[in-house]
Parts: structure tokens; C-alpha cells; sequence
């Protein structure tokens, strides 16, 4: 196999897909984790504050996503085709939970009405606690592995992805992003909002540890396969060690009201969180359980090596222009929130 | 109903409902750039007032135009999974670098472009409408490359037999530039840009009427006036290569198009008609010879019909084809004499007191809106039984791990989700027109404001 740097193309799409996963994790997560705790804010002014708090970056961060969506097609087109037919219809609610979010974030302000307020808050809310535990649900079932046939299409019903553990993996995505989101938003408000928001922040690292180590007794005891990797590779022992230095510093940095450390930090455990789970699986996209012949790697799931070359090239030449783009966005928009008449 | 016609008529909506909004975020952002031009230029508080009023109706367009898109780029892997092996290399890469190059430039600027007016200097202000305009255009290119290269393939081998059988790439530069992605995307980018220009000419005209903000009114109809009247004559353009190519690329469609089955005979061109495919007959106001002229120059030179294709690989649905093909270029034809007619009667200084006129303007909004609609299901209709051309057909593409049912549970989920989303766009767009231009408060936001001044220490009082 050809190799850039002395790795091939395909861990390096690999490589490149989780990033971008990561990355839509740690941006579009604070904004999910925010929205799922709109319901706690409980004034018009606190509402709105928390709403153009994530406004001008929000639609950005989810570019991620479609870029993520894209970069699978391009490399993995087998296990795009597999992953969304498999998921068809929690898939489907998690792309209504999409829409819903981002209609409610524009029409909320367009009206001034109460009812009219009160009804695009709840459906905010409950859009973004759609969008967490989908997303888990379906994270939770690419990590255990779904059933294929030799085409490599899924063969099964989908109210198995309904498991324990993978309900135990949403609930805890939900809880790492209003974990996430309080952090984000205590950094963005002053006064009594910002002292709400750090006892939310606290309230909800507790909820996160929590349901983290639950699931993670849980994948001990009954699913011991996927920490296979980690076992036979000891010097990635230093994942674990990092995310709970990471988690431990949460509430640390947020006493002291560092909450640039403390968002850091929040972000360091969500990209180690999928790190471990992209090391759990590889060199797997999608594992089948039902007969491991049938499963699809970086090899098999894989575009031909001329895109995946030309791939990379997009890849370079994109991601510094992103990250240039979103670095200018948030700079400009950095500090607290402050209403102004083009706000939300 | 079976999972074909199901996943046919799911995508044909989403798609259809989608594409409302990116032409008019196209076209608004053109608009939009030059209103704020003309307002850094001159300082004239008439153009600010209405480059603000138009980014609050951007703003909307553009939030509806995200939250469907987004549905499009999963669905090819939802209802198509065999498509997206099939095309994966090739279609994935042109997708892929859509959302780095053009997505992530658009909604990154979006930001400033909606909440910087206050927080940035004009010129980054400026630099951001171009870019948030820039990044639509490059959108626009991704799609129309991808969706260029299922109707007319190229750059690509196949690889692999039956199930396993898929395109690879054998030429990055040939693939995107398809025999049919330059003539199309241009076509595509100057329908976007005339939904953009007619609704502004729309809605200032409703002002004229109503005698309303006239100030403000009037010269934002004469920029939207310029830009409608060069694009829709280029549009006449544009449009003719998309047919010279047709004619070159699918003979089939080109047929379909114009009704035309018998190869031997030379071919006529309709003004208007109806067509029988039972009889395969075509009736109504006709150039004699006009589509032989238009492939060979020759008013009498035989033109491929349908017959010389078999049956199962050109398209049934002829007269669907038919009318919409003729609609979009009737469309097109009126667009042009109506912005001309306009500009004649500006010269002459008549213009606004033309109130017959400026009902129409009200409506014209309608007209590049079913163009670019009726325009996309000629295409894409007349490209059938292929979903690539010549090599995958429609029913050999979809996901077998899909049942009817869940796909109808979705369709049914996109039905009302839909409707409603276009109801609350028209309720919000209506009110906003309403509300008009002029104030850039909105009174419930000045509450608001003095509210959050009140409590807020850190907000500053300027
Ligand atoms: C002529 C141009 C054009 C065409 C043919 C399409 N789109 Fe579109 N799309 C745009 C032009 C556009 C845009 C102008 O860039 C949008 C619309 C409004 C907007 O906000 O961005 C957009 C938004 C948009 C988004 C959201 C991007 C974001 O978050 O900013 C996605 C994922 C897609 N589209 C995907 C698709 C797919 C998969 C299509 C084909 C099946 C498609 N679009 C057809
Ligand atoms: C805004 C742009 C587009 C519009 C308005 C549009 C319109 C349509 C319509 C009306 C159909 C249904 C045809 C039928 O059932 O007879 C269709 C089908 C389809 N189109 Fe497009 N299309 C667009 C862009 C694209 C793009 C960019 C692609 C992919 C590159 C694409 C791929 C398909 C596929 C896979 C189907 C389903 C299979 C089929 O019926 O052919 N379309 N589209
Ligand atoms: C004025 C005469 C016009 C002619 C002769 C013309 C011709 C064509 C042809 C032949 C196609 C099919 C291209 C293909 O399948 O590859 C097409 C498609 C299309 N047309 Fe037109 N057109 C005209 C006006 C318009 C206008 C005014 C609009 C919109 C404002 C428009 C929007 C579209 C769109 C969106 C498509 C689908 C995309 C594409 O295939 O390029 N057209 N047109």
C-alpha cells in the first residue's frame, strides 16, 4: 500500500474523518449542550442572552457535520451507504432535530408574543435534547457493531439499536454536552446568569461522571471485547489518564473562574472520549457482529487510492482555511454577550 | 407503493422545497453586495437602510436554505446506498469539498454578516457580505459539478462486476470539468441570481404602490431592475448552450424535450404544445424545422427522435418533460420583455406611475421561481431510467436495507414538517415586509434593549 509520511492513505482518511468528527463534537457540542439547557434559564432576557451566545457561530460549527457527511461519502463511500440506510429512521429524527433547532433560533425573535417566545423555546430545547441522544444512540451502536450481509448493507431490525448500552452512551453524550454548553455559556455572561450557569456547569459534570462511569462499568462487564485494544496496548493507558485529568479540572478551573481552562478541558474530554472509541474500533468503520467477514474497514469500506490522494489534498488545503474562518468568527465575536438590535 | 417511487418522490421534494431558498440567497447576496458598496461609496444613509432591511430577509431565507440542506447531503446514503458505493469516489469528493471550501466560508461569514454590523468596521463588515456571497457561488459549483457528472459521466472507470461494480476516478480535472458542468453551472448561477433580483423587484414594488418608504423603494427597484434585465437576457444565453449541449450529450432528453420520436424526419420546435406518448404525437404552435436549425443549422436536417432509443433506456414521462421545458423558457422569454419594457418606461420617466406594471412586478417574484424549478425536473426527468447516464439506471440504486414503510414514515414526517416550515417563511417574510425598511428597530427589540441596559452593567451605552 502507498503511504504519505509514512502512513497510508486510508488510516490517513482515517484519521482525518475523526478529526472532523471531533471537531463537530467539541464546536457544535457546546451550542447542543447549551440549547438542552434553555429550559433551565428561566427570564426573556436570560433566553436571549444564551441564544446569541452561540448566534454567530452556531451555523458554522455545524458545517462540521456536513463536511464529516462528506468526507465519509468521499472516503468511506461503504460505509456511508451502510451507517445512514442502517440508521434510516433514527437518523431521520435526528435530521428533523436539526431542522427544528436552527428554525426555532431564527423565528424565535421574530415575534414578540409570549406564546409565540414560549413554544420556539420548547421546541429549541427539546430539538437539541433530540439531537445529543441520537447521536449517542448512534455512536453507542457503531462502537458495538451492527449486523451486515456479504454486500455490506445492514441485515436487521432497527429496533435493536434500542440496546442498553447504547441508551447508556446517549445519555451520557447528552449530559457531556450541557456540560460542555454551561461552561460555554457561564464564559459568555455576567451577574447572576453567569453564577447560575456555574452551579448548571457543576450540576451537570456530576451528571457526566455519573452516567460515564456507568457505562463504562457497564462495557467492562459486558461488552470486555471493546477494551481489547486498550488492554494489548498499554501505553494508551495514557488516554483514561488524560480525560480524567481533564475531568477533574472542570470543576477546579470553574471555582476559580478560569473558564477558558475549564472549556478546554471539556473539550479535552469529548475529542479523548472519541478517540478511545476510534481506537476501539479500528481498524473497523463498522464491525458486524453476526459474521465479522462481513464487516467494513479503512481497507475494504475504502475509495480508491487516486481519491484518497486527491482527497488529502482537498483536506490540507481546506482545513487551514476553516480553521482560519472559524478562528476570525470567534475572535470577532469573543467576550461577553452583548444584546444590540441585531441580535436574536 | 413500492421503495423506488417512494425514494423517487422523497428526493424529488426535499430537493424541489431546498431549492427555493439557495437561488434567492444567491441572488440577494449579489444584491446585497452591491447595496453595501453603494452605501461605503456614497454614505447615503438610503442605502443602509436597505442593505439592513435585506440582510433581515437574508438572514431568514438562508436559515431555511441550511436546515434543508442538510437533509440532501445524507439522503443520497439514507434512500441511495447502492448509488453512494457506486459513485462514492467520484460524487463524495466533489460533496467533500463543497462543505470545506463553500459551506464552511458561507456560514462562517454568515456570523459577522448578521450580528457584526456593530462589532466590526465597515470594510470587514463589506468583506463579509462578499464572502457569505462568494461562498453560495462556490456551493452552487460543487452541486451542479456533481450532479453535471451523473448526467453526463466522465474521468472515471469502472471497476468491479454486479453489485460490487462502482466509478473510480481516473481524472480529478476531467471529472469536474464534464461535457455538461461549465454550460450548466453558469445557467444554474444566473436563474439563482434573477430569484433574487425579482424579489426585490417584488417587494419594492408593493412599496411603490402602497406608497411606502419611497425613498428607499425607488432606488433599490432600479438596482434590482439592472441586475434582472443583463441577467435574464444572458439567461437566454446560458440557456441555449444548456441545449446545444443537451442535444451533443443526451439525445434522448433533447427528444423529450421537444416531443421529437421519428429519427428519420427533421424536428420541429414548440412554442407551446401537448404530447401523446401512446400515439407519439406532438401537437401545437410550432417552428418548422426550429430544433434541426438549432442542432445543425439546417432547418431540414433529420434529428435523433425517442424511436432510436429502446425502451427502457429513454425517459416515459415525455409530456411532463415537455411542459416543463417549455414553461421555463416561456418564463424566461417574459422575464426578459418584462425588464425591458421597465427600462423603457424609466428612460422615459414614466416608470413608477405605471401602477398595472407594478402588479406585475408583485407577482414576477413567482417567475424565476417556477423557472428554476421547472428547469431542474426537465433535467432531471428527462435523465431517467439513468441516475448516472448510460451506466446505473434509477432502480438499481436504492437502499436495500430500506423498507417502504420507513421511507413512507419519513415522506409523510418531511410532508408536514415542510408545510409548516413554508407557512411560517411566508407568515415571517410577510410581516417583515410589512414591518418595512425603515426602522431598524423593532420595537419589541427596543424593550428589549432598554431592559437589558437596565440590568446589565456591561452593555454599553452608546
Ligand atoms: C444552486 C445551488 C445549490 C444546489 C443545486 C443545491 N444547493 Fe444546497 N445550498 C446552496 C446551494 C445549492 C446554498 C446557497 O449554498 C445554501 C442555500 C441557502 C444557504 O444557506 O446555503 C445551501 C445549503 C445547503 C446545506 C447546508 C450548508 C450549511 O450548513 O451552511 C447543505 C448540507 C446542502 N445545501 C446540501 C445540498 C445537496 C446535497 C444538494 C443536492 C442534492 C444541494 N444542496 C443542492
Ligand atoms: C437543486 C438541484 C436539484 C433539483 C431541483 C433536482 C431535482 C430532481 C427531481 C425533480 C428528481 C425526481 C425525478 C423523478 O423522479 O423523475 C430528482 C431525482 C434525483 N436527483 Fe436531482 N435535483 C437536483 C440536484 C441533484 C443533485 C445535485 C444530485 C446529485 C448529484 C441529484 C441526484 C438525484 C438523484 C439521486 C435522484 C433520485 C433518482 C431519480 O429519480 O433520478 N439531484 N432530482
Ligand atoms: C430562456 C430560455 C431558456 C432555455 C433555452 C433553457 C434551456 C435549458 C435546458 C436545455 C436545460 C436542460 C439542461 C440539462 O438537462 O443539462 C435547462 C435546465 C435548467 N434551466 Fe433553463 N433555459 C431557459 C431559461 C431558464 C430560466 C429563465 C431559468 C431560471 C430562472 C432556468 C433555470 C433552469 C434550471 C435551474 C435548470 C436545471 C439545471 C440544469 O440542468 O442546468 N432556465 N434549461
Amino acid at each position: 500500500m502507498e503511504t504519505f509520511l509514512g502512513i497510508d492513505y486510508n488510516v490517513w482518511w482515517f484519521l482525518v474523518f475523526g478529526g472532523v468528527i471531533s471537531g463537530y463534537a467539541i464546536l457544535d457540542g457546546f451550542d447542543l449542550g447549551a440549547g438542552a439547557l434553555h429550559l433551565f434559564l428561566n427570564k426573556e432576557e436570560s433566553r436571549r442572552i444564551a441564544l446569541n451566545a452561540i448566534g454567530p457561530v452556531w451555523d458554522g460549527n455545524e458545517v462540521w457535520l456536513v463536511i464529516a457527511g462528506g468526507a465519509l461519502f468521499a472516503g468511506f463511500p461503504v460505509a456511508y451507504a451502510a451507517i445512514f440506510s442502517a440508521f434510516y429512521v433514527p437518523f431521520m429524527v435526528f435530521l428533523m432535530g436539526l431542522i427544528f433547532r436552527a428554525i426555532s433560533i431564527e423565528f424565535r425573535s421574530k415575534e414578540s408574543m409570549p406564546w409565540w417566545r414560549k413554544t420556539w423555546d420548547i421546541s429549541y430545547c427539546i430539538a437539541n435534547i433530540i439531537i445529543a441522544l441520537s447521536l449517542g444512540l448512534m455512536l453507542g451502536n457503531v462502537a458495538l457493531g451492527i449486523p451486515l450481509n456479504k454486500d455490506h448493507e445492514f441485515e436487521g431490525n432497527w429496533m435493536s439499536f434500542f440496546n442498553p448500552f447504547s441508551i447508556l452512551i446517549a445519555i451520557t453524550t447528552l449530559a457531556l454536552f450541557m456540560m460542555h454548553g454551561a461552561i460555554y455559556l457561564a464564559m459568555k455572561t455576567v451577574n447572576r446568569l453567569y453564577v447560575k450557569l456555574t452551579l448548571l456547569a457543576r450540576d451537570f459534570t456530576i451528571f457526566f461522571v455519573l452516567s460515564f462511569a456507568v457505562s463504562t462499568l457497564y462495557t467492562l462487564l459486558y461488552i470486555p471485547h471493546l477494551s481489547d485494544h486498550l488492554r494489548t496496548h498499554p501505553s494508551f493507558f495514557i488516554l483514561p489518564v488524560i480525560m480524567t485529568l481533564a475531568i477533574a479540572n472542570i470543576p477546579r478551573s470553574l471555582k476559580n473562574g478560569n473558564f477558558r481552562f475549564a472549556f478546554l478541558s471539556s473539550s479535552v474530554t469529548i475529542a479523548t472520549l472519541l478517540i478511545m472509541v476510534a481506537f476501539e474500533v479500528f481498524p473497523y468503520l463498522i464491525y458486524a457482529p453476526n459474521n465479522p467477514q462481513n464487516s467494513i474497514t479503512i481497507v475494504n469500506g475504502a475509495s480508491s487510492l487516486k481519491t484518497l490522494k486527491i482527497l488529502l489534498i482537498i483536506a490540507l488545503i481546506g482545513t487551514p482555511l476553516v480553521c482560519l474562518y472559524t478562528g476570525f468568527v470567534f475572535w470577532t465575536f469573543k467576550g461577553k454577550v452583548k444584546l444590540d438590535e441585531m441580535s436574536y | 407503493m413500492d421503495v423506488e417511487i417512494l425514494a423517487r418522490i422523497q428526493f424529488a421534494f426535499t430537493i424541489a422545497f431546498h431549492y427555493i431558498y439557495p437561488p434567492i440567497s444567491i441572488g440577494l447576496g449579489l444584491i446585497l453586495v452591491i447595496m453595501e458598496a453603494l452605501y461605503l461609496k456614497t454614505g447615503d444613509k438610503r442605502f443602509e437602510l436597505m442593505t439592513r432591511f435585506w440582510l433581515r430577509i437574508f438572514a431568514l431565507v438562508f436559515g431555511i436554505g441550511v436546515a434543508t440542506g442538510i437533509i440532501m447531503e445524507f439522503e443520497f446514503g439514507t434512500n441511495w446506498a447502492t448509488y453512494s458505493k457506486y459513485v462514492g469516489d467520484i460524487f463524495g469528493s466533489a460533496l467533500a469539498a463543497e462543505g470545506i471550501f463553500a459551506f464552511a466560508l458561507e456560514s462562517g461569514f454568515l456570523g459577522i454578516l448578521l450580528f457584526g454590523w456593530n462589532r466590526v468596521s465597515s470594510g470587514v463588515h463589506f468583506f463579509a457580505t462578499i464572502m457569505v456571497f462568494l461562498g453560495s457561488l462556490f456551493s452552487a459549483i460543487w452541486i451542479v459539478v456533481a450532479n453535471s457528472w451523473q448526467q453526463t459521466p466522465a474521468g472515471f472507470h469502472i471497476v468491479g462486476n454486479g453489485l460490487e461494480a462502482r466509478a473510480e476516478i481516473t481524472d480529478f480535472w476531467a471529472m469536474v470539468f464534464n461535457p455538461s458542468s461549465v454550460e450548466r453551472l453558469m445557467h444554474v448561477w444566473v436563474g439563482a441570481i434573477l430569484a433574487g433580483a425579482f424579489l426585490v423587484l417584488s417587494v419594492n414594488a408593493w412599496y411603490i404602490i402602497k406608497k411606502k418608504y419611497l425613498e428607499i423603494a425607488i432606488p433599490a427597484f432600479k438596482i434590482a431592475l439592472v441586475v434582472a434585465t443583463i441577467f435574464s437576457i444572458s439567461q437566454l444565453f446560458f440557456g441555449h448552450k444548456s441545449a446545444d449541449g443537451v442535444s451533443r450529450n443526451q439525445p434522448a432528453k433533447l427528444a423529450a424535450l421537444e416531443g421529437h420520436y421519428d429519427s428519420s424526419a427533421r424536428a420541429d420546435m414548440y412554442l407551446f404544445g401537448w404530447v401523446n406518448n401512446k400515439t407519439q404525437e406532438t401537437k401545437g404552435l410550432k417552428i418548422p424545422g426550429g430544433l434541426s436549425f438549432l442542432v445543425h443549422y439546417d432547418f431540414n436536417a433529420p434529428v435523433k427522435g425517442l424511436n432510436a432509443f429502446k425502451e427502457d433506456e429513454r425517459p416515459t414521462q415525455v409530456n411532463s418533460i415537455f411542459q416543463f421545458y417549455h414553461i421555463m423558457v416561456a418564463l424566461g422569454v417574459a422575464m426578459i420583455a418584462l425588464s425591458l419594457l421597465a427600462c423603457w418606461y424609466w428612460r422615459k420617466g414614466t416608470l413608477f406611475d405605471k401602477k398595472w406594471l407594478m402588479y406585475i412586478f408583485v407577482w414576477s417574484v413567482m417567475m424565476p421561481q417556477v423557472a428554476n424549478q421547472c428547469g431542474w425536473f426537465a433535467a432531471e426527468m428527462g435523465r431517467q431510467p439513468w441516475v448516472v447516464y448510460g451506466l446505473l439506471k434509477t432502480s438499481d440504486a436504492l437502499s436495500k436495507a430500506v423498507s417502504a414503510n420507513q421511507i413512507l414514515f419519513s415522506l409523510i414526517m418531511f410532508t408536514v414538517v415542510y408545510t409548516l416550515l413554508l407557512a411560517l417563511f411566508l407568515f415571517l417574510l410577510h410581516r417583515k415586509i410589512q414591518h418595512g425598511p425603515e426602522t431598524t428597530h423593532d420595537e419589541d427589540d427596543e424593550a428589549n434593549e432598554a431592559f437589558t441596559k437596565r440590568n446589565n452593567p456591561l452593555i454599553t451605552h452608546s
